[in-house]
């Protein structure tokens, strides 16, 4: 798959393990997002009942996709709204690149949009000569610095503020070499300042959906700053990009989702902005857009109906599972080489890209299973993970390496004093590399997804001795 | 510059022939398998809701709200009646050493307010530019379980003003304050009528203002949208 390096997980693990912005830049997700999390839903009594509720409305609409597709697709037309329909990637970044050359296109606004990441669409945009301007701040900042989201939901996470402030420095070279931006306030309001220009310049703005309402015909987006609205009010035209799955039957079943998705997400009760978004302007309206459109992606996604990872297709994108793990708070996002890291991405970017180009991912699990513990949808992730192995193990493409680390697995399982002492020796090594003790002694077989398959060394050296050797060759 | 926007009718049969074969159906929904999604679309039950805004009367939602709204930093101020809102709107610029000007809805509920009486507000109605820093409107709801604000785009509530200024102040009746989502859904498909709910184009849910944690995880006001959410409670 181009683009991707999923394939090299180990590699791209070894060295962000090494990487010591990351580790200070993770650090606070246990204050925020997990904290945050642990408090709304201690202030929810049925914030469990919820989940189950949230579960079922998916699995209904699941089963009924093609009818509940068609109907909102029949109520958006009616309501003046256009729909495009695209097989793959390919197929939506053209949809894309014709509106806005119709449009005549220089600049286009963009709002978070995990699609438009999977699509490519930025890079697609600027080879065609028009500029794509990222509005979220933490999209944003990876703009500029020509990188891609490190988490579904806060994609600049892996970054720490002196990172962000040095590249503001660099780009935004006509301001005063001297102004003071050690708070983060400062480096705030000089983004919305400079993207506040931009608003009012672009003919296209693209946004992503977390929801298609069949009962009205709407497109919902969930967003915290207020960039997707004014990427949306304030151009010509608006784009809505949005996965097949992402359609609920009506106004009350995403109101119950919504319950469930900002408190797993970000631990606030209800996310600052939920927009619903119903054609363009009408007649007498004083803003809004001219046009709307929604380009629908299957791109793998049909082909999961039905078969073993199914249920993945509940995901709403709250990225719990992600701040939840712990091979994904020692590594990062970008470890995983491809738009969707952490538990999720290692069912999801499989199903959609292939298990041959993404055969390690899988692997990368603890099994501690928090993500599943976590998840709204009640999504089994590490059973997935697990059949994800049994497959790449069918098919023969498990390294053979990892093979006996598998054997090696069925081994400890049996023997709990060896799994402890394997798993308590390689913990310290990997927590000293870290930097991150507490959290690295919560995996069960450490290294399991880097390193296990050395263990049974035969030459008898130590863990440490071949990790430190390992390291100096990556 | 012009381009041909792909025909996607292809694509389109390809995908819905895909999600069929994925649930084991040979061609489109019979009657059958249509009946249990069409019911739901047309009765739209409600599914669970939490129970911390049922039972409450009038005064009790409104408390609530205010509860929620203030949780996610938005500041409230309660009011009588119409009579004393450009009063409050006008302490609150003071208050926060904001210009005494605002940009303000065309919305006929604003105008039981005297506005002009004041003396110390200068109004000017219509949808907001680059250089308004204030902006003043009614909102649609409130929803208690959550401090949530909605707004719905119209001749009378051009939605940037929800985003464009620093500071939005919201003039909410207090018997405009609903229990739930579910609630409002109700209400907008009354007030929009039919058969089949046409919304309006744009519908916000705002709770609380603008703010990001994009930097370092730091909770930060005023993102894109605005940095201060006044609310002024009537009645
Ligand atoms: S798998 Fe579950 S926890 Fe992870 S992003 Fe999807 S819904 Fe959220």
């Amino acid at each position: 798959m181009e683009g991707s390096t999923s394939h090299d997980f180990k590699a791209n693990a070894t060295r962000e393990l090494a990487n010591a912005d990351l580790r200070a830049a993770l650090s606070g997700s246990d204050r925020t997002f997990v904290a945050g999390r642990a408090r709304v839903v201690a202030n929810l009594p049925e914030f469990d009942a919820l989940r189950d509720a949230a579960k079922a409305i998916k699995d209904h609409t699941l089963a009924n996709l093609d009818h509940y597709l068609e109907v909102w697709e029949r109520r958006a037309r009616e309501a003046g709204g256009h729909v495009h329909w695209a097989k793959d990637t390919a197929e939506a970044r053209a949809i894309v690149l014709a509106l806005c050359k119709r449009a005549g296109a220089r600049a286009v606004n963009k709002g978070k949009s995990m699609i438009a990441e999977e699509c490519g669409i930025n890079e697609m945009l600027e080879a065609n000569g028009i500029r794509p301007v990222e509005t979220d701040l933490g999209e944003y900042i990876i703009q500029i610095r020509h990188e891609t989201p490190s988490h579904i939901i806060a994609p600049a996470i892996h970054l720490t503020k002196a990172q962000v402030e040095k590249s503001f420095r660099e780009t935004h070279t006509g301001l005063d070499p001297a102004r003071d931006l050690t708070e983060p306030r400062a480096l705030l309001t000089e983004a919305r300042e400079i993207l506040r220009k931009k608003y009012f310049e672009a003919e296209v703005g693209i946004t992503g959906a977390n929801f298609l309402v069949a009962e009205t015909g709407s497109s919902i987006i969930v967003t915290n700053e207020g960039n997707g609205d004014l990427s949306q009010l304030l151009p010509r035209i608006h784009i809505v990009l949005a996965s097949l799955e992402k359609v609920v039957p009506t106004l009350e079943d995403a109101s119950t989702i919504l319950r469930v998705l900002a408190r797993s997400a970000t631990g606030q009760e209800f996310s600052t902005y939920t927009t619903l978004s119903t054609g363009p302007r009408r007649a007498d309206d004083l803003d809004g857009p001219e046009e709307y459109h929604v380009v629908v992606l299957d791109n793998g996604r049909a082909a999961m109906l039905g078969g073993e990872f199914h249920e993945m297709l509940r995901c709403i994108r709250c990225g719990a599972c992600m701040n939840h793990c712990p091979v994904y708070q020692a590594v990062g996002g970008h470890a995983y080489g491809w738009v969707y890291p952490g538990p999720m991405g290692a069912v999801l970017t499989p199903a959609l890209i292939g298990i041959e180009h993404a055969a390690p991912l899988p692997n990368a699990s603890t099994f501690c299973g928090r993500c599943e513990q976590v998840c709204p949808m009640r999504i089994p992730l590490p059973g997935m993970m697990r059949k994800w192995r049994e497959r790449e193990f069918d098919k023969g493409l498990t390294p053979r390496p990892a093979r006996q680390g598998l054997k090696l697995w069925a081994a400890f399982a049996t023997r709990p004093r060896l799994y402890r002492f394997v798993t308590g020796l390689a913990m310290g090594a990997l927590a000293r590399l870290a930097g991150r003790k507490g959290r690295l002694r919560r995996l069960p077989l450490a290294g399991g997804w880097t390193r296990y398959r050395e263990f049974p060394a035969p030459e008898g050296r130590t863990f440490q001795a071949m990790w430190a050797e390992k390291r100096g060759r990556p | 510059m012009s381009a041909e926007v792909p025909d996607t009718a292809k694509s389109r049969a390809a995908i819905l022939g895909a999600i069929r074969r994925g649930l084991g159906r040979d061609g489109a929904p019979t009657r059958a398998q249509r009946e249990a999604p069409e019911t739901r679309l047309a009765t739209h039950p409600r599914n669970l809701q939490p129970a911390r805004t049922a039972g409450a009367d009038h005064g009790g939602l409104a408390h609530l709200f205010r509860h929620y709204a203030e949780a996610v930093q938005a500041t409230v101020t309660e009011v009588a009646d119409m009579a004393s809102v450009p009063a409050a709107v006008a302490d609150y610029l003071r208050r926060e050493n904001l210009p005494a000007r605002a940009v303000m809805a065309p919305d006929p509920a604003l105008d039981a307010a005297p506005w002009a009486e004041t003396g110390m507000l200068s109004i000017r109605r219509g949808k907001p530019t680059e250089s308004d820093e204030v902006s003043v409107t009614s909102a649609f709801a409130g929803i208690a379980e959550t401090g949530t604000l909605v707004m719905l785009s119209g001749k009378e509530h051009p939605s940037t003003l929800n985003f464009l200024p620093e500071t939005h102040i919201v003039v909410l009746s207090a018997d405009r304050v609903v229990g739930t989502y579910e609630d409002v859904w109700d209400r907008i498909r009354r007030k929009m009528g039919g058969a089949v709910p046409r919304l309006p184009r744009t519908v916000n849910l705002v709770t609380g203002p603008s703010r990001s944690g994009d930097i370092q995880q730091t909770l930060l006001l005023g993102a894109h949208g605005p940095r201060r959410l006044h609310i002024v409670l009537v009645g």
